[in-house]
């Protein structure tokens, strides 16, 4: 059974993603310090947080890549460390941060690098496979560098085809790390509209980010970090405002409306 | 025999700076099942007719129908086919002395492709060979102190035990420095090949005069000439095998293409798949080196120019690496036994005076990529 594909779980479970007292440290320093995360499904959860707050360690716990030393994750009522590294594959997948190769393959082969976890190790693609694929560099918006080769891409095509090879795994949670890196101001707002609509088909989405008018802009929730602990947990606007950024950041925050969608923007100055 | 169609177009990786093709293009190299069974069959075809055609030419010449008749009588096949036996002096020719050599060769050129397929994609770097992890310093070095130093052992034996020592304490090394990563897998080989090329220099300046300084020579670059069927067994039964086993591993080697986290991601248990690929990539290539000498250049170019006509698909690169490995050291160790005939050169002189103009090309042509 442990090579199934990670049932729906307990009924009475609440669903999504339930972390609690996440415990990972390297060299005598805790990373990520007893860190609970909820996501519920159906939403975006930003992570938040400034540079070695523990944002990448903590996606890769709950990726699963990376057992921590304490503390569980659960998906849908089930303990992703406990399940095989395949089956987990089949639920989880991890956009990294600047993930590149030196060995030339096309676009649709490394996207295509997503169904592993679907098939068995000793078989090809197949027909099935490859249609998940093209569906999936069509979701990310990058349909149209599917024979380039990845070595040939740019900073924000290749984050795109690292997000299409996720979409291949059709993963009921996708973790991101830092996805609008390298990405122009529309190719930012096109891949978080991505993501609005795998949560609108339930999916569970958990994503780093930096920008924190970005956040405010896409996530539903979002988790603030600061040296491995979390700082605050909420919504948005319980969140993202001065009091709490402040002393995080260590720089003056102010919070203004946007014009159109009335949602926070953030202004920053030096204290 | 039916025909075969062999690729006209190879399908290039796009060239700099010209735009991609469009998206409604036919399947993309070789994706699909049939085109990647083309490339095999095609390399199979082409494996036999070189064994075929090499152990034809010689001081003298034999006709092609000769091997076959040979090779026939040997498996007690003559009589159902109604051949007429070979006279003796041919049929020991290609039986005992060239058949065996042009095996070793093909076996030693399979294996060693095949590893460095399996090597330039655990690592992530398309300049690693099957010599990454300190395999040939140390199998020189067990060599050398059978040649040199007069080690009651045989020397395959002791070239053998001397490339798994060499892996032993690479992999210690790496595991001792935190795990195996790629750079400190080949950090850690880098730095056990140091030592053993230091101890192989060693010796010989301590022990060498004339004759023994030439065997020792010999072996350092690699041959094939003093091949017998007892080698045919060691490498083609090696190849066979531990190469059968990796080249069926495509996919979990394509899942290392972005790095540990991204294969982990994918459900791979990254150490464990890397240890148990770099033991059978040891064993195999010590297997190799045992008969051959460290042959250079083969696991390296070879599988990075079949890289790119056919992309980084491993269940395709892997195969057919090995099939067009083994053709290719046939005709460098046919070469290095015609061309300055009578005299014989070492097939490592040949493999690495083709591979390094080939690598150098292949250099000028990726210019401008990542």
């Amino acid at each position: 059974m442990t090579d199934d594909v990670l049932g729906p779980g307990d009924a009475r479970s609440p669903g999504g993603l339930a972390a609690e007292r996440l415990r990972w440290g390297a060299g005598g320093r805790l990373l990520v310090d007893g860190v609970d995360v909820t996501a519920p499904p159906g939403t975006v959860t930003g992570l938040l947080g400034p540079n070695g707050s523990g944002k990448t360690t903590l996606l890769r716990l709950l990726a699963g890549v990376r057992r921590p030393e304490d503390g569980t994750v659960v998906l849908d009522g089930t303990d992703l460390h406990a399940a095989s590294a395949r089956a987990r594959a089949r639920a989880v997948a991890l956009v990294e941060q600047d993930a590149t190769t030196d060995l030339p393959i096309t676009v649709l082969d490394a996207v295509l690098l997503g169904r592993i976890p679907h098939r068995s190790l000793l078989a090809g693609p197949r027909a099935s496979d490859r249609t998940a694929a093209l569906e999936a560099l069509d979701a990310a918006g990058a349909a149209a560098l599917r024979d380039r080769e990845v070595t040939t891409l740019s900073g924000g095509e290749r984050q795109r085809v690292h997000l299409a090879r996720a979409l291949a795994q059709q993963p009921r949670l996708l973790l991101l790390d830092e996805p609008t890196n390298h990405l122009d101001v529309r190719a930012q707002l096109e891949t978080m509209t991505v993501l609005r609509k795998l949560v609108a088909d339930g999916v569970t989405v958990v994503t780093a980010l930096h920008e924190l008018t970005m956040a405010a802009h896409a996530c539903d929730h979002v988790v603030l970090l600061a040296a491995g602990r979390v700082v605050a947990a909420g919504t948005v606007e319980d969140v993202l405002v001065p009091e709490v950024l402040e002393p995080v950041y260590g720089v003056r925050v102010d919070v203004l409306r946007h014009p159109r969608t009335g949602r926070p923007v953030l202004a920053y100055a030096e204290s | 025999m039916t025909p075969v169609t062999v690729p006209v177009s190879t399908e290039r990786p796009t060239a700099p700076g010209t735009p991609s093709t469009s998206g409604a293009a036919p399947a993309p190299r070789g994706s699909s099942g049939p085109r990647a069974a083309v490339w095999l069959v095609g390399a199979a075809i082409v494996l036999v007719l070189s064994v075929s055609v090499a152990v034809t030419l010689g001081p003298a010449h034999l006709p092609v129908s000769d091997v076959w008749r040979s090779v026939a009588q040997h498996l007690g096949l003559d009589g159902p086919l109604g051949l007429d036996r070979l006279a003796p002096l041919p049929d020991g020719l290609v039986w005992e002395l060239r058949l065996p050599r042009v095996l070793t060769a093909a076996g030693v050129g399979a294996g060693l492709a095949v590893c460095g397929v399996v090597m330039q994609s655990l690592t992530r770097n398309p300049l690693a060979d099957p010599y990454l992890l300190g395999l040939s310093s140390g199998a020189s070095l067990g060599a050398v102190c059978v040649l040199g130093l007069g080690v009651a052992m045989v020397l395959p034996v002791a070239a053998f035990a001397g490339a798994l020592l060499a892996l032993l304490a690479t992999l210690g090394l790496a595991g001792a420095a935190g795990g195996l990563t790629p750079s400190r897998t080949v950090l850690a080989g880098l730095a056990v090949s140091q030592l053993a090329a230091a101890g192989v220099s060693f010796v010989i300046f301590w022990t060498s005069t004339g004759d023994s300084y030439q065997d020792i020579l010999s072996w350092l670059l690699g041959s094939v000439a003093g091949a017998t069927w007892t080698s045919v067994a060691v490498t083609c039964g090696a190849t066979l095998v531990l190469g059968g086993v990796l080249a069926a591993t495509g996919s979990l080697l394509d899942a290392f293409t972005f790095g540990d986290t991204a294969a982990a991601a994918l459900g791979v248990p990254v150490e464990r798949a890397r240890r148990i690929l770099l033991v059978l990539v040891a064993i195999l290539t010590g297997a190799l080196v045992s008969q051959s000498g460290s042959i250079g250049f083969v696991g390296l170019v070879l599988p990075h120019a079949v890289r790119l006509v056919v992309g980084t698909r491993n269940r395709l690169l892997l195969p057919l690496s090995g099939l067009l490995g083994a053709s290719f050291l046939v005709w460098a160790d046919t070469a290095a036994r015609t061309v300055f005939a009578p005299r014989e050169i070492p097939v490592g002189v040949m493999t690495a005076a083709v591979g390094a103009p080939v690598f150098a090309f292949l250099l000028w042509r990726g210019r401008g990529r990542a």
